[in-house]
């Protein structure tokens, strides 16, 4: 019998159709493998073993229904999901990585989770994130980091390292992240994968923990673009709940075994993406990738963004800012960790400043600052101003082109404690996917090579507001041809 | 040296809304409702979840801007007020700063010396917090966080400074008052807390136009903590430049037991609250066609209700202010007038402002309370105008009214009320008696005395029982004693 883990999300969806498998014995296979390789990589911080069985076991039933009596089947029934430890999932602990949710329960669902469940999926666990999703290599979990499938001495990026690492294993076929910088695209390149930040408003925010409320959204990784396709299509769509999200209607994305044509598809190729300081490999690889998609039909051309440089500082505030209101709920009164005084204050000070991380209690004394009186014109007022002529530059590009090429991080996943002292330096790991964040728009990163470690390296495809199909057809067209995504990493 | 204050005011009032202003909470009386029941994971401020603008608080506050002749603003944002306190539960509120929901209204008001204008600079939409509970058990020390409160719709209505005395405060915050319970927006019900007062006052020289350093006093939940407060830091500041001292910018509150304001906060422990637009929340965008709908459907305001009760009925101001103020009171107003012929209007005022408000007050009854329909009352003067009744035994009926279901005209009969002022109703009926039995008086006045029962019998006949026996023996008698002296002379 074939390994049903090793299956992508689709392959199992037509094993689980044709009878080959069920449900529970996908779930049993996807646990058993959880608990061997678990110990190594880490990335999960609650698995719902028995939740998933259960969800399963009703999966497995609703489908003998099916067959007995016909009628609509949920499109995703009885598919494994590993969620990120920042959505809510009501009864589930969530933690957001983070000592002060150690033990916080949620009695609500996040839309999106709730949507997936609708569809039949089976949530398998919570999985590892940088505390309140402030990281981009995992190490800020307060339960500690993930570990790079590939080299388990690198990290797997972040902040949803737990999710990328547990697709690149073969953990899960799909995984739920948040990227309110890159933390969906960054960890699936460091994984070998394909993620997906979607469109500002096209998931629904509502359960998400916020950080930077902004900036965030709720993205998909799986193996092949057809994959996270079919996640997304599930989750997107206007919610009453969030009222940043748009009723617009989501395009049917069709995606062909054999639809490898992108005739007449122009893509831009930003300049400024191409910077001193990349390692050679990440830029040869893209660059290759980049032809491969003019071999596909593709018209490609340069394409100016010229505000770039600016997102790192505009990000850094904003993010910040945002998150030091977002981050002030977690005050000991109401849930979470409590550190008891007699004193009001000292409650507060207390249970903040033992329960934080150094990275959490960091950012929010830069949002704190960048918000104060006598600051706020110079320094959020200011970001708010560039974050503007960053979605200009967007927009000016998207009259041009359909979808814009480039590296998603300047270097390949970086080994465990390379940047952990030097913020700064990880910081930097996300100059190339906070732009999309800051406008906006929608980004996929898929796997296009190797470096010399072995290290998977990935680029990213953007693409104008709510135009996620395009980014689906043009990443399924290349991997239609090429095999990166379909390498596995060696665990034993 | 004379001094002249300068006072503007900051109105928070809560909005009569269904539910709560971002989530489907329900608007509970948080004086009654037991603590907690009106809660969910968006008022409480769990992680993850979101804020949705309830629109009819959106409306809400639209009718009393537009009310009071605000310009709205197409597109408004809200806005995160950030600081630390348990009652607080997301450690931000959510309100509206840089862009208001409207701006530049006026509301007219009503003093000793006159009518005057004072210009609203500003009213905004926002939350309100929780309330906190202080209590010490058994030697030690408990704050319990009550949430049904929290998220409750509130409306922030900002006077210019255009206020000068005491009594101009006073007359604008119950103008204001009344105009949200016209607008069925707010209870007014002030010991509930549903309406509360900020008060910014500052002192100058009369006759300066530079304004003096001002302070802040917070939290007055009633007329009396507005009217005694401000005019205690009137006093205190007069008296602190009377010194040559300069007056201190700072944040007070308001000891109502032992009558003194007392410092919260100095300049320079003022929060920062670093407000920043509400990345949750779009702007809030009001078309122009909605804006229409709202300016059509508002009821007659308390002030035009004013003028018009002037002008229609014949009122003073202050008889129409009286009745304006509850538009409760002005309706069932009307509908007495209604039942009346011009000349019995103001007296159908003054009955209700003198008779029923005292009764009211009384009882603590509203007037939605009161069992006497607007009919009964004008029947009942009615009756007094004609003289069936005199002013005394009518204010006794009316007290009667009031305490049972029955109409003037049972109570009347009941109690054998008529008599007294119809003596010479009575004596009519004897004389027609007597007069349309010629043959019994004269075989009376020849001696057969017993004829005076058979007379008796046929007055009481006449008056179909309703006439008190003793007023028509005593009336009889004297007739007849009358027509035997007539007859002997």
């Amino acid at each position: 019998m074939t390994d049903l883990t090793q299956l992508t999300l689709r392959q199992a969806h037509q094993a689980l159709e044709s009878g080959e498998c069920s449900s529970l014995e996908l779930t049993r296979a996807t646990l058993e493998r959880i608990e061997r390789l678990e110990p190594k990589l880490h990335a999960f911080i609650t698995l719902t073993p028995e939740l998933a069985l259960e969800q399963a076991a009703q999966a497995d039933q609703l489908r003998a229904r099916w067959r007995r009596e016909g009628g609509e089947l949920p499109p995703l029934l009885g598919l494994p999901l590993a969620v990120k430890d920042l959505l809510c999932l009501a009864g589930v602990r969530c933690t957001c990585g983070s000592r002060i949710l150690e033990n916080f329960i949620p009695p609500y669902t996040a839309t999106s989770v709730e949507r997936l469940l609708t569809a039949g999926m089976v949530v398998i666990g919570k999985t590892n994130t940088d505390e309140y999703a402030m990281g981009s290599s995992t190490e800020n979990s307060a339960y500690g980091p993930t570990r790079n499938p590939w080299n388990l001495r690198h990290v797997p990026g972040g902040s949803s390292g737990g999710s990328a690492a547990a697709v690149s294993a073969r953990l899960a076929a799909a995984a739920l992240g948040t990227d309110t910088g890159g933390s969906v695209r960054q960890p699936a390149s460091f994984c070998g994968i394909t993620g997906l930040k979607p469109t500002y408003g096209r998931v629904s925010r509502y359960g998400l923990v916020a950080y930077g409320s902004s900036l965030d959204s709720v993205g998909a990784f799986g193996r092949t673009a057809q994959d996270v396709a079919l996640v997304f299509s599930q989750m997107a769509g206007y919610d009453r709940r969030d009222a940043t999200s748009m009723d617009l209607p989501l395009p049917a994305i069709q995606l062909e075994d054999d639809d490898s044509s992108l005739a007449g598809l122009r893509i831009g190729v930003p300049d400024e993406y191409f910077i001193q300081g990349i390692q050679p490999e990440v830029e040869n690889a893209v660059r290759r990738a980049i032809v491969s998609f003019e071999a596909l039909g593709a018209f490609v051309s340069p394409v100016s963004l010229p505000h770039t440089e600016y997102a790192l500082p505009v990000y850094y505030l904003i993010a910040p800012a945002e998150a030091s209101a977002n981050l002030a709920r977690y005050d000991g009164i109401r849930f979470g960790a409590r550190l008891d005084s007699d004193n009001i204050l000292d409650l507060f000070t207390r249970t903040r400043g033992q329960m934080f991380g150094a990275e959490v209690k960091r950012r929010i004394m830069l949002g704190t600052y960048a918000l104060s009186a006598g600051y706020y014109d110079a320094y959020y007022g200011q970001a708010q101003k560039v974050r503007t002529l960053i979605k200009r530059d967007f927009e000016q590009a998207f009259e041009k082109v359909d979808l814009i090429a480039a590296p998603v991080a300047p270097s390949t996943a970086f080994r465990f404690d390379e940047h952990l002292d030097d913020p700064l330096a990880m910081y930097l790991e996300d100059v190339f996917t906070l732009p999309a964040n800051l406008a906006g728009v929608p980004g996929l990163a898929f796997p296009v090579g190797f470096d010399s470690n072995n290290l998977p390296i990935g680029m990213q495809l953007m693409g104008p507001h709510f135009r996620e199909d395009l980014l689906f057809r043009a990443a399924h067209a290349y991997q239609q041809t090429t095999d990166w995504h379909q390498r596995a990493p060696s665990l034993s | 040296m004379k001094y002249e204050a300068v006072i503007g005011l900051e109105v928070h009032a809560e909005l009569a809304t269904q539910s709560k202003m971002f989530c489907p909470c329900p608007v509970v009386d948080s004086t009654q409702a037991a603590p907690n029941t009106a809660v969910c994971p968006v008022c409480a401020g769990m992680p993850g979840v979101l804020p949705v603008v309830n629109r009819q608080a959106v409306e809400y506050g639209l009718r009393v801007a537009l009310a009071l002749q605000c310009q709205v603003a197409h597109t408004s944002l809200f806005a995160r007020k950030n600081y630390f306190y348990p009652d607080l539960p997301k450690g931000y509120q959510i309100s509206q700063y840089e862009s208001p929901l409207a701006e530049h209204g006026r509301l007219l008001i009503e003093t000793t010396a006159g009518e005057r204008s004072i210009r609203i600079r500003r009213v905004h939409l926002e939350e309100d917090t929780g309330k906190l509970t202080h209590l010490s058990r058994d030697g030690e020390s408990f704050s319990l966080v009550d949430l049904n409160r929290a998220g409750v719709p509130l409306l922030e209505i900002v006077s210019e400074p255009d206020m000068h005395t005491v009594e101009e405060a006073r007359a604008y915050a119950s103008a204001l008052r009344a105009v949200l319970r016209a607008l069925g927006v707010n209870s007014g019900d002030m010991e509930k807390g549903v309406i509360r007062f900020e008060a910014n006052v500052s002192v100058r020289p009369l006759g300066s136009q530079v304004l003096g350093t001002r302070v802040e006093i917070k939290n007055l939940n009633s007329f009396r903590a507005l009217e005694r407060s401000v005019a205690y830091q009137i006093a205190q500041q007069s008296a602190v430049l009377e010194r040559g001292e300069a007056v201190q910018q700072e944040t007070l509150g308001w000891d109502d037991a032992a009558g003194v304001t007392f410092s919260q906060r100095s300049k320079e422990e003022a929060h920062d609250y670093r407000y920043f637009p509400e990345p949750d929340l779009p702007p809030l965008v009001v078309e122009q066609s909605w804006i229409d709908q709202i300016a059509a459907g508002l009821p007659e305001l308390p002030y035009a209700r004013r003028q018009r009760f002037i002008r229609q009925y014949g009122l003073t101001p202050a008889e129409a202010s009286l009745l304006v103020d509850d538009q409760d009171v002005a309706g069932y107003f009307e509908e007495v007038a209604a039942a009346l012929d011009q000349g019995s209007h103001r007296q159908a005022a003054n009955w209700i402002t003198g008779e029923l408000f005292a009764w009211m007050n009384q009882t603590g009854a509203s007037i939605r309370q009161v069992r006497v329909p607007p009919a009964g009352l004008a029947d009942l003067l009615a009756r007094l105008k004609r003289g069936e009744i005199n002013l005394t035994t009518a204010k006794a009926v009316f007290s009667e009214m009031l305490e049972s279901d029955q109409s003037a005209a049972q109570i009347i009969a009941a109690r054998g009320l008529t008599q007294i002022s119809a003596a010479e109703a009575v004596s009519a009926l004897v004389q027609q008696a007597l007069e349309a039995n010629p043959v019994e008086l004269q075989n009376y006045l020849n001696g057969k005395e017993t004829l005076e029962n058979w007379f008796f019998g046929q007055v009481m006949r006449a008056a179909a029982g309703q006439a008190n026996p003793q007023v028509v023996r005593a009336e009889l008698r004297r007739s007849l004693q009358a027509a035997k002296d007539a007859h002997r002379g």
